[in-house]
């Protein structure tokens, strides 16, 4: 409706009393920027997330999207190119008339990122959309590029004018990585915040919005019978994998920059651990949740250089099978360079030395071409004190161990020592499981979904904040920059191991005694 | 149920006996899911919602092709007890069916059916034939589509959630208080009110930005066109703005074609008007109006691919533009209505009672 029917006063607003009780909250009236607009995350995720928003209703009332990329096109081409993507990737079939206008609120702004009059022509796509809407729009720029552009295009935006506005909310997505190294992400942080504050800023870590991980957050805190075991006295270890049966396929390009470490571990795999460790927040603002994972991670220890070896394990998937074929070896993957040492395997023993956790090994492991794809993490309690039971015959009492599986069945399984039928007391361990699919009827919404809307509502809690991200490298930084330096003759650096397999047998040098990884 | 159109033909393990005892159904239940899990572990029951349905016996046909529709809200349990006056003999029909075949490593869950056939000599012991039939522990909906108020009253004690849909009673008054009446003994899911969702959702987000929440202190006229059998519909609509506002709704009276009515709105009246839109080919809403003291007038109407808006400013320019959104047809909203068992919406009696505040 009309901007004109009353400007803020700078009284106090009322709240919006229509709110209550509503499952979908309102999102305001949104332009979506996307740079990086013919890329494969736009076209895979983020084009089919914009049309299952719109599908649902949950889209802003306004809401126009601008696609910005180098390559020459019409808008025409574009929506073209939108509507295939949409039609091939989306979760659900598209319903024609929503499609068709949702594709009519679609623009292209051609050019590179360091081009003025992109900017200059980005504006003026901008201004016409809120000319047309008759009141101001918030504006969301997302970041889809490689790395290398974020800079360019934020310092574009700031110079161009366009990381401000008078009457509506600007923001800032940023897609993964947030830099490669501790000293990359502290300088991109330097440039983003020269032009945008933090308020602004929105860094992607896409496993945040996935339903599964924020269920931890549920399980952990609406559920009072884990909470007094939850800590150095009850826990002897926590387990993280996240596992890939595939290989690189085609993205030799960037894993090999990459590599495990970078690719998993930095962000998602330390999110996770922040998910387990965390203390309860005081609520569920943006900033009491990343408060407390801040804690967790300014706890985990920098590792030095002599420590290095002891807590890491890196290795390179060779020949193999998978899903009963012969698979190529990592080096042998198409536009892998020859020599190279990147880890497509990558395991941590790190620690959380505060009061909760101090002693209580974090076992941290991710890998492509494994057994098979699981994403989990697994809590095991400490052993009883006295075994009163004969073990006779039995497979023995084994710890108690928690198991919360994010991918591919969401669920809680729990280990147990129960009686084995018969006249003797023999125990073997069973499982009391829990499945999130057998008891909701909702399909989880994808992850980008879930973001892009959080975004242009201004709910930060799902993304990660400066100092975050930078702690999440001061962990790994020094473990980047060891394996890049380690030419140890005569072995080779990095280790193998066969594809389809539980991964390398070096692996096992991590764990502290009486511990073991999990088969996968 | 009627002429072979159940749910059977979409499932994977049935069970069937004439003459048969509640005992005997839930055996089986047991026995076909124990059979199922052992022939593929990949195959895991689903446990998140019972539903009982009454049903007469000649309608069950209609009501199994709208359950179809529910898709992937399909009740993990549902039991339909299906009701021919004059049968003497109970009969049951157990089906068990999966959302389809699992992938490698992935589940499929399975949904179970019961269908029991009775009559009016089972009704005294009704709750003794379905209490064992759902599953314990978790939330059932009762749902009784052809009326039947004594048979719900009944089942009621089994019940957490009543699914019912205001627009189907003829006389709007007796389905408000019927609506008023069964939300004193348990949580009311109303396909009427669901019905309003997107429109509710679009005229709250409208007034979100802070410098037009004020605004919403100076609505001065509320118009609601609807299909002509859901008046209730439009009154819960306008039940809705006058119990989230604060308005003391004022008695509806016909003017013409419509009804009319004034609110107090605590300084300033509200022009209701409810209009019937014979054009309109399912139950619902049509169109809203809303205007205000300064001018400002907010249409919304159905239209391809979302709602219609409609806008005019206090300077008297107007826009139009689509909210997108896909509609979700009537099997969408029974869908929804079942996954709503398992939420509460706080704003739905307080409706309801702004709505038969203008029947006074």
């Amino acid at each position: 409706m009309a901007v004109t029917a009353g400007r803020p006063t700078g009284e106090p607003e009322p709240e919006n009393p229509l709110t209550a009780g509503l499952e979908r909250l309102p999102v305001a009236p949104t332009t979506l920027v996307i740079f990086g607009a013919t890329g494969d995350l736009a076209r895979r995720k983020l084009l089919p997330a914009l049309y299952n928003l719109a599908h649902e209703g949950a889209l802003p009332e306004r809401f126009h999207l601008v696609g910005v990329s180098r390559k020459e096109k019409e808008n025409e081409d574009y929506r073209g190119e939108c509507e295939q993507a949409i039609r091939r990737f989306s979760r659900r079939t598209p319903d024609e008339a929503v499609l068709t206008s949702l594709l009519d609120n679609v623009r292209y702004v051609p050019g590179t990122f360091d081009e003025e009059s992109v900017y200059s022509e980005l504006g003026t796509v901008l201004d016409e959309f809120e000319q047309e809407a008759g009141e101001p729009l918030n504006r969301a720029f997302y970041l889809s590029t490689a790395p290398s552009f974020f800079p360019v295009i934020v310092e574009r935006l700031g110079s161009s004018k366009l990381a401000q506005h008078d009457s509506g909310e600007v923001r800032l997505i940023i897609e993964k990585p947030f830099g490669t190294t501790l000293e990359e992400a502290r300088e991109l942080n330097r440039r983003v915040l020269a032009i945008f504050d933090e308020t602004q800023v929105y860094r992607i870590d896409h496993y945040l919005g996935k339903e599964t991980v924020q269920n931890m957050l549920a399980f952990r805190f609406a559920n009072g019978m884990f909470e007094p075991l939850w800590n150095r006295n009850y826990i002897d270890s926590v387990q993280i994998t996240a596992a890939e049966d595939l290989g690189i396929g085609s993205r030799a390009d960037y894993y090999d920059s990459s590599g495990a470490l970078r690719d998993l571990i930095q962000n998602h795999m330390l999110q996770l651990l922040c998910h387990v460790a965390m203390e309860p927040p005081v609520n569920f603002t943006a900033e009491e949740v990343r408060n407390e994972k801040v804690k967790v991670l300014q706890a985990i220890p920098q590792p030095t250089a002599a420590e290095i070896p002891q807590m890491s394990v890196r290795a390179q998937y060779g020949r193999g099978h998978a899903g009963g074929d012969d698979v190529a070896g990592y080096m042998q993957e198409e536009g892998v360079p020859d020599g190279s040492t990147t880890e497509t395997y990558a395991a941590l023993r790190l620690e959380v030395d505060n009061w909760r956790w101090a002693g209580v090994p974090f076992y941290l492991r991710t890998g492509k071409r494994l057994a098979r794809k699981i994403t989990e993490i697994a809590v095991t309690l400490k052993p009883v004190p006295h075994l009163a039971f004969s073990q006779d015959g039995s497979l023995g009492v084994q710890p108690n161990q928690l198991v919360l599986t994010l991918q591919p069945n969401e669920g809680v399984s729990l280990r147990l020592g129960a009686k084995i039928p018969g006249t003797r007391m023999s125990i073997r361990p069973v499982n009391m499981e829990f499945l999130y699919g057998t008891a909701f009827l909702s399909q989880s919404p994808e992850a980008y979904e879930r973001l892009i809307t959080d975004a242009m509502r201004g709910d930060a809690t799902l993304f990660t904040r400066n100092d975050e991200v930078e702690a999440q490298w001061r962990i790994c930084d020094p473990i980047v920059k060891a394996w890049a330096n380690d030419v140890r003759p005569p072995t080779p650096p990095v280790a193998s191991y066969e594809a389809g397999s539980q991964g390398p047998e070096e692996a096992d040098e991590l764990l502290l005694e009486g511990d073991r990884w999990r088969a996968i | 149920m009627a002429g072979g159109d159940d749910l059977s033909s979409r499932s994977d393990a049935v069970w069937s006996e004439q003459g048969t005892t509640p005992d005997a159904i839930e055996a089986a239940l047991r026995k076909l899911l124990v059979e199922v899990h052992a022939e593929n572990d990949d195959f895991l029951p689903a446990r998140v919602l019972n539903m009982i349905a009454f049903v007469d016996r000649e309608w069950s046909g209609e009501i199994a092709n709208r359950l179809r529709g529910v898709g992937r809200y399909h009740a993990s349990r549902l039991v339909v007890l299906s009701y021919e006056p004059h049968r003497k003999q109970l009969d049951a029909r157990v089906m068990i069916a999966s959302e389809g075949a699992s992938a490698p490593g992935e589940l499929a869950l399975l949904h179970e059916t019961v269908v029991v056939e009775l009559g009016d000599c089972h009704l005294d012991d009704l709750l003794t034939i379905a209490d064992p039939l759902v599953v314990t522990d978790l939330p059932t909906l009762l749902w009784s589509p052809h009326g039947h108020h004594e048979i719900v009253a009944e089942l009621l004690a089994l019940s957490q959630a009543v699914l019912l849909d205001s627009v189907d009673e003829p006389v709007a008054s007796e389905a408000l208080d019927r609506a008023s009446e069964l939300s004193e003994q348990a949580y009311v899911v109303d396909l009427a009110w669901l019905r309003s969702t997107p429109w509710r959702e679009r005229v709250a987000a409208t007034f979100d930005p802070v410098w037009l929440r004020r605004e919403l202190a100076m609505i001065s006229s509320v118009t609601v066109r609807h299909h002509p059998e859901s008046t209730v519909a439009a009154m819960l609509l306008v039940g809705w703005l006058a119990s989230r506002l604060g308005w003391q709704t004022g008695s509806l009276v016909a003017d013409g074609d419509a009804l009319v009515a004034s609110t107090d709105a605590g300084g300033h009246n509200v022009a209701v008007r409810l209009e019937a839109a014979p054009e309109l080919q399912v139950p619902g809403l049509e169109g809203l109006t809303l205007e205000t003291e300064s001018g400002m007038q907010l249409g919304l109407s159905r239209g391809k691919g979302g709602l219609r808006a409609h806008q005019r400013d206090s300077r008297g320019e107007e826009r139009e533009w689509t909210i997108l959104g896909a509609s979700r047809g009537e099997t969408g909203v029974l869908g929804e209505g079942i996954r709503q068992a398992l939420l509460r919406d706080p704003t739905y009696v307080p409706a309801l009672e702004a709505a038969r505040g203008m029947l006074a």
